[in-house]
């Protein structure tokens, strides 16, 4: 087991070096870059003292330097002008725009990020799970028609219109305040039990909002697996022998049909990190989704690419997790050493 | 006695042996084994009734996108300033007892002094029978032809908003009719770009094996790793602005087209990788075929069925993935329009609570997911007809 961690720990290094490279190489697409916006906006006020300030600027950022050493220098193995200063050290760069470094700035958003993504994954395993394996011991019932039904349905709906809708609905029936992850006056404040219940109180539109999509296929998945393991020769010679049902179903069948679980996780969250980016927008919550929307558009690029890094970050890590989870289940894979599929 | 004794002699019937006459096939056993792979697909297909249904609906909405000129009541970019959002105008056919054919009632409108909103009634004065086959809104047929013919228009001087007017007061279902051309093509030509990378990196990768395989394989997790729509966002977002928006509809196709491919490249391996064990391409390898007509002759005919039920199953995703770029304003923009672009204008919480009918655009999108996810499950049960 050890063994396997080590090796799947070890792929995950050039995986991230790809992706950071990827993640800088689109960051820079657009033509021009924060400053050059700055510079244009400035010369049409016809303000020329700033535009010494802005070639500074440039220059402090080390916008004039060619495209692989600044890469270098943001990821850190290049000195920069405070030397080695990058991702690997734990520095995020800059912020043109809000002129703040990236860490102050998205700290906070990041924890939200994670807890709102976290609880998605839980709110899909605690729906899915029950109504997966009720669908599938009742098969073709009236019950598993019309679950099926609403999987599809939520399936189809775009989720940021789900949003809209559940969001007027909560503020007209419940009175909660229109958008944010709490209520505004907690934003600023350390965290207490108050602003915790405020978020909770809050979190349930975006959980359920996310986590519709992801549940349905879910539920899907598992009710195909649990029907195909429950119509194997052990199932049936047990079930002959007089086993009660629900001891039959849970003993066997289920522990096999546990595997997608654990190893969607890996599936989930790059899609529950994309859902979420497009429900936060019109949620306006205060996660990582509107910010890089922002940073995106203003050509932000420090703060764009640190976003853009720390998702991908959040969903490699949770590959690895399930990863490790499945391996710890099913010895095939631990002891094969294969990548779980 | 012994059993020695008992045996029988050796007989044979001078009779002629009809192989036929024995083993007497039935027409439909005889039908079905004639049958060639993809007819029996076709009636395996047909048996999924949710799926044909589907199927159908799907037809007639691409087929709407080759009339959608005719089919809209009126122009794309026609605006009433007198009927900014007006709510949707239901059909009546009978008036205080009198039938009058299909027909709809004029607005009422007052203007609230307090909220300033403004207020439609159905004005039962006010009677605007629907014309058919009729002199309407000029247009461009295809953009290039000009036209004034469609399938029904509004009374002369009066209206026809089925489905209510946005806030320029053009007509919703005009504009959901002419958006159905650009969100139902991008979903195509998306797949088209992901099945080009998909089948020749999984190709590859199935192919040749190796180091080759390997390195493939983990550029496919890598890609799978990315949250796709935070990606979305910032590849449409270096679109450069100057582009036309038919470019930039292009662009926006291509992109969604990068993201999709690797689901596909990896099922084009794995089953690459099961049916070159397979024993009839053995046979033709044994034969003296050439790897690229075993590739092209034997192998790929055995799984164009799976992958053509796969990508149905991805068109979906692309088409809901277009709608939330241009929801965000990264997508498409005006005056190309499409259902996302709609929604756009369904943004805020404004038109939840007080001109809900400018979410109809969602219908369509939804219809349109549901039936590609419907007819892609019969596919994909009918993709393997030997079973």
């Amino acid at each position: 087991m050890l063994n396997y961690t080590i090796r799947r720990i070890l792929i995950m290094i050039p995986t991230l070096v790809v992706i950071s490279f990827l993640v800088f190489v689109i960051i820079q697409l657009p033509p021009g870059d924060f400053l050059s916006n700055q510079i244009a906006e400035l010369k049409s006020q016809g303000d020329t003292g700033s535009l010494e300030k802005v070639e500074f600027l440039r220059r402090q950022y080390g916008l004039d330097k060619p495209f692989p050493e600044r890469y270098a220098t943001w990821v850190g193995i290049w000195p920069g002008d405070r030397g080695f200063s990058g991702l690997l050290q734990g520095d995020w760069g800059w912020s043109f725009e809000h002129d703040l470094p990236v860490k102050d700035l998205v700290g906070q958003r990041m924890l939200l990020s994670f807890i709102l993504n976290f609880s998605v994954i839980l709110f899909t395993w605690a729906v899915a799970f029950p109504i997966g394996v009720y669908v599938a011991t009742h098969q073709y019932s009236w019950s598993d028609h019309g679950l099926t039904l609403l999987g599809y349905v939520g399936l189809a709906t775009p989720n940021f219109l789900l949003a809209l809708v559940l969001l007027y609905f909560a503020n007209v029936e419940f009175g909660l305040s229109i958008g944010g992850i709490m209520d505004p006056e907690y934003l600023s404040q350390p965290w207490d039990w108050a602003k915790v219940r405020s978020v909770l109180t809050h979190l349930w539109i975006p959980v359920i909002v996310i986590g519709t999509s992801g549940t349905a296929a879910m539920i899907r998945r598992l009710r195909a697996n649990l029907l195909d393991e429950l119509q194997k020769q052990y199932v049936v010679t047990a079930r002959a022998k007089g086993m009660p049902a629900f001891r039959l179903l849970v003993k066997y069948p289920l522990r096999m049909s546990l595997n997608p679980f654990i190893s969607d996780i890996g599936n989930l969250l790059p899609s529950v990190i994309s859902g979420s980016a497009i429900v936060a927008v019109v949620l306006s919550l205060q996660t990582s989704g509107p910010m890089l929307l922002e940073a995106i558009r203003s050509q932000d690029t420090y703060l764009a690419g640190s976003f853009l890094m720390f998702l991908s970050l959040l969903a490699v890590i949770g590959t690895l997790v399930s990863d490790l989870l499945l391996a710890l289940l099913d010895p095939r894979i631990r002891l094969s050493g294969g990548v779980a599929k | 006695m012994s059993a020695a004794d008992e045996r029988l002699e050796h007989y044979v019937s001078p009779e002629p042996f009809e192989p036929y006459a024995t083993e007497k096939l039935t027409p439909e056993q005889e039908r079905f084994y004639r049958a060639s792979q993809w007819q029996i697909m076709w009636w395996k297909f047909k048996r999924h009734r949710i799926a044909v249904i589907a199927a159908a609906i799907l037809l007639v909405f691409y087929a709407s996108t080759l009339v959608s000129e005719n089919l809209a009541p009126y122009n794309l970019h026609t605006r009433d300033a007198r009927h900014i959002y007006a709510p949707p105008q239901s059909i009546h056919f009978v008036d205080e007892g009198r039938f009058i054919g299909p027909f709809v009632y004029g607005y009422g409108m007052k203007l609230d002094m307090q909220t300033l909103n403004r207020e439609y009634t159905p004005d039962p004065k006010l009677i605007y029978p629907m014309r058919f086959f009729c002199r309407g809104d000029e247009y461009r047929f295809w953009g290039l032809i000009e036209g004034r013919f469609h399938l029904f228009c509004p009374a002369e001087g009066g209206t026809l908003f089925l489905f209510g007017t946005d806030r320029l007061g053009r007509d919703l279902l005009s504009r959901i009719i002419y958006g159905t051309r650009i969100s139902l093509t991008i979903g195509l030509l998306g797949i088209a770009v992901s099945f080009l990378i998909g089948i020749t990196l999984g190709g590859i990768s199935g192919y040749y094996g190796g180091w080759i395989d390997n390195i493939i394989q983990r550029f496919i997790e890598m890609v799978r790793a990315f949250p796709e729509l935070p990606l979305w966002m910032a590849l449409s977002a270096a679109l450069p602005v100057t582009w036309s928006p038919l470019l930039v509809y292009f662009g926006i196709t291509i992109i969604l087209g990068l993201l999709d491919w690797p689901g596909l490249a990896r099922a084009v391996r794995s089953k690459l990788l099961a049916l070159r064990e397979e024993d009839f391409a053995t046979a033709a390898v044994l034969m003296g075929a050439s790897p690229k007509r075993v590739i092209a002759r034997h192998l790929l005919p055995s799984f164009t069925s799976h992958l053509i039920a796969s990508a149905t199953l991805s068109v979906p995703g692309m088409i809901l993935g277009e709608t939330a770029l241009s929801f965000l304003g990264l997508g498409l923009r005006p005056p190309v329009t499409s259902w996302g672009v709609l929604l756009n204008e369904a943004q805020n919480i404004n038109a939840v609570a007080l001109y809900p009918w400018i979410m109809l655009s969602v219908a369509p999108v939804f219809i349109v997911v549901l039936a590609f996810n419907f007819m892609g499950d019969g596919m994909r049960d009918a993709a393997d007809p030997y079973r």
